[in-house]
């Protein structure tokens, strides 16, 4: 057990992973003497070599279509997207080629990338490093999507995700790398597909992921001292959903909140609310609500600091007037 | 008959080089002299020629049987490759089994060289399955619809090929509307940062569906290679001796460390861009007249005739066979079955995944509503 921040137990999974299987390459800007510009690959090209971990030209869709390429020829690439706002230059190369390709070959063909994408706000950037795309990919028929919120989840999920012959999409919640806790490297945690009840409750269940879990607690113990009992669950996989963890806490609490920092129309809050009111019609006592994003391109950075600080309130405003 | 295919340039020294490209066989069947790309076809024998030759013909009779299925509703689509069969036979014909293809959709001339069984080049254009073929088990991936994105493909594959220590080399097929595509670019620029040994394929075959060319291209499309590092070859791509040459030239560079190549094959589109196109629109008559007169298997035929190498039986008895491979190939498609409706969910994922088992549940007891 080793205490790190979420963007050291990202790398030491990719050393990891780099270790285990000498098909795994990493490819990405920036990623090798520089370590990539939030050095979660940091030392791994002094390690493994530069056949190993690529610095690659700037073009998102030469990455991912070379990745293709390097699965076919029977490869375990590992995509570094720079920041959440570059991926659309790659987006013909996922939606069309990655996430198809096996079904397109009846299952001959496996692409078993892993693209790495840091996302969301809160870090004071400027337009395209703010953004969170996770919603097009989740829309996506054959690829996964998770994000992690944990170091433990980042480093344990992310070696998951390699080993997984399908193509997953990793969302990285870059406003969290910063986040310290401890990594058991050989921990058998939760399967990535799999959601996590954070911490138990009675009155309202409130689902997210990624950058707004720690969010999400926050409001919890807020809300505790008003006597409202939060159930907090973490979704770690928007593909699929784990719509029976999600399930059985809406049954047991009647109330059901979701929120993300993505916005709202067309968004993973709309999915969860449209499941779980088919799934738990009867056991809600309040139509399922959600929290998220404006549907408006990422602000300019010092407003969205402060929302992001005013979201805790906002989340906690909300669920007592459900339960009240 | 064993003779090899220069002797008679040597001995005549008729013609010239092609200043406009590199040409071995003229249309009207001579054999040009060209001192840079002889020599990778010297070893070429009449026999070996008149195997092109049988080639060329029975594609074109595929292609022309596929036509007549989609004219009969037997298949939903048709992308006809008349006239570029000589870049397609030409190139696919020097590749070794280890070589890996990663094609677009016209390019089933190809496929037909690769080994690819005749009912499994129209699985797609039937509408039974999303492609036809276990890539693995030919050496070519199924054709990718969206324009130009193998290009990527083929590069990272070769530069798998180079980590291995293989001296296997990919080869990307693509269209002169294709170089117009970003993927193209960026695939030259990471073929020639990593020096892979790969092989942009280039058939100018003029048209992208009814946009001439010259809307993708101001200058020969195979002058664009160099600026980003790689050699270029323009050779004529009606001449499937040629083409032979060009892309032994460029299997040599790859598999011995130097890298990209990209040949730029001049055909032309004598068909429509599919079956539902209507190149009366925009094609000039007068064009399309001189483009048939470059035909690219009667001037093979025309020399083979003049070398006493295709006599009137042989050429009989290959346009029998050719007969012979439309029938297989209508009778194996015809023989094509309707997938099950379940069978949609099969294979969107390697593992299961929960939101597609629900749903294949879902349907499943809906189909079986039917039964009751």
């Amino acid at each position: 057990m080793t205490e790190l921040t979420l963007a050291k137990a990202l790398g030491s999974g990719l050393r990891r992973a780099l270790t285990d299987d000498d098909k795994v390459v990493l490819l990405g800007e920036d990623i090798g003497k520089l370590g990539g510009v939030f050095r979660v690959t940091d030392g791994l090209q002094r390690d493994f070599g530069p056949d190993r971990v690529i610095d690659t030209p700037l073009a998102e869709a030469g990455i991912i279509g070379m990745a293709v390429g390097l699965a076919f020829r029977g490869y375990r690439p590992v995509c570094e997207i720079q920041f959440d706002g570059f991926i659309y230059p790659g987006f013909d190369q996922i939606v069309a080629q990655v996430a198809k390709l096996h079904y397109r070959t009846a299952g001959n063909v496996r692409m078993p990338l892993t693209i790495r994408v840091p996302y969301g706000g809160g870090i004071g950037a400027v337009e395209h490093h703010s953004e969170s795309p996770e919603a097009y990919f989740a829309h996506t028929a054959g690829l996964r999507v998770v994000t992690c919120s944990t170091p433990q989840d980042a480093h344990s999920m992310l070696r998951e995700a390699i080993a997984s012959d399908d193509p997953v999409l990793f969302f990285e919640p870059k406003r969290r790398y910063w986040t310290k806790g401890d990594v058991d490297e050989d921990a058998v945690g939760l399967p990535m597909g799999k959601a996590r009840v954070v911490v138990e409750g009675t009155d309202v269940t409130l689902v997210t992921y990624g950058p707004l879990v720690a969010t999400a607690l926050d409001a919890a113990v807020a809300a505790a001292d008003d006597g409202i009992s939060i159930e907090v669950i973490d979704l770690r996989s928007l593909s699929p959903v784990d719509f029976d963890t999600v399930a059985a806490s809406v049954q047991k609490t009647g109330r059901l909140v979701i929120t993300h920092e993505a916005s709202e129309s067309g968004g993973l809050g709309a999915e969860i609310a449209a499941t779980l009111t088919d799934r738990c019609f009867y056991y809600l006592e309040s139509a399922p609500v959600r929290i998220t994003g404006f549907d408006v391109p990422y602000p300019a950075a010092s407003w969205r600091i402060i929302s992001c600080q005013i979201l805790t309130a906002f989340l906690m405003g909300l669920i007592v007037r459900l339960v009240v | 008959m064993s003779t090899t295919v220069p002797a008679k340039a040597q001995k005549t020294g008729e013609k010239k080089q092609n200043p406009e490209f590199v040409q071995l066989l003229d249309p009207q069947g001579i054999r040009l002299a060209d001192d840079l790309y002889d020599p990778w076809v010297s070893d070429v024998t009449g026999d070996q020629l008149a195997s092109l030759y049988e080639d060329l013909i029975i594609v074109r009779r595929i292609d022309t049987e596929a036509t007549a299925l989609q004219r009969q509703g037997e298949l939903g689509l048709w992308p006809p490759l008349l006239g570029q069969e000589a870049a397609q036979v030409g190139s696919a014909r020097t590749l070794r089994p280890d070589d890996f293809v990663f094609s677009s959709y016209r390019e089933n001339a190809v496929a037909y060289c690769r080994g690819v069984k005749l009912p499994d080049l129209v699985r797609v254009w039937r509408g039974t399955a999303a492609s036809g073929w276990d890539p693995f088990s030919v050496g070519m991936a199924t054709p990718a619809v969206i324009i130009g994105a193998q290009t990527l493909h083929a590069t990272g594959y070769a530069v798998g090929c180079k980590m291995d220590g293989a001296d296997s080399v990919a080869v990307a097929y693509f269209g002169d509307g294709a170089t117009s595509e970003g993927d193209v670019s960026e695939a030259m620029i990471f073929a020639a940062s990593f020096k892979a040994p790969v092989i942009f394929f280039c058939q100018n075959n003029q048209w992208a569906i009814s946009e001439p060319v010259g809307l993708q291209a101001q200058r020969p499309i195979a002058d664009r290679a160099p600026g980003f590092g790689i050699p270029s070859i323009r050779v004529d791509g009606n001449d499937v001796l040629a083409v032979m040459a060009a892309t032994r030239s460029a299997l040599d560079r790859a598999r011995n460390g130097g890298g990209p190549t990209f040949i730029e094959a001049v055909t032309y589109r004598r068909g429509p861009h599919t079956t539902s196109d209507d190149p009366s629109r925009y094609v000039d008559p007068v064009v399309a007249k001189e483009w048939e007169a470059r035909d690219p298997i009667m001037r093979v035929e025309a020399f083979l005739r003049s070398e006493g190498v295709l006599t009137d039986e042989l050429a009989a008895s290959i346009q029998d066979r050719a007969d012979q491979v439309a029938a297989e190939f209508r009778a194996g498609c015809l023989g094509l079955k309707n997938p099950e409706p379940l069978s949609v969910f099969d294979n969107v994922y390697a593992t299961e995944h929960t939101g597609i088992a629900r749903q294949k549940s879902q349907y499943k007891a809906y189909l079986e509503g039917f039964d009751k």
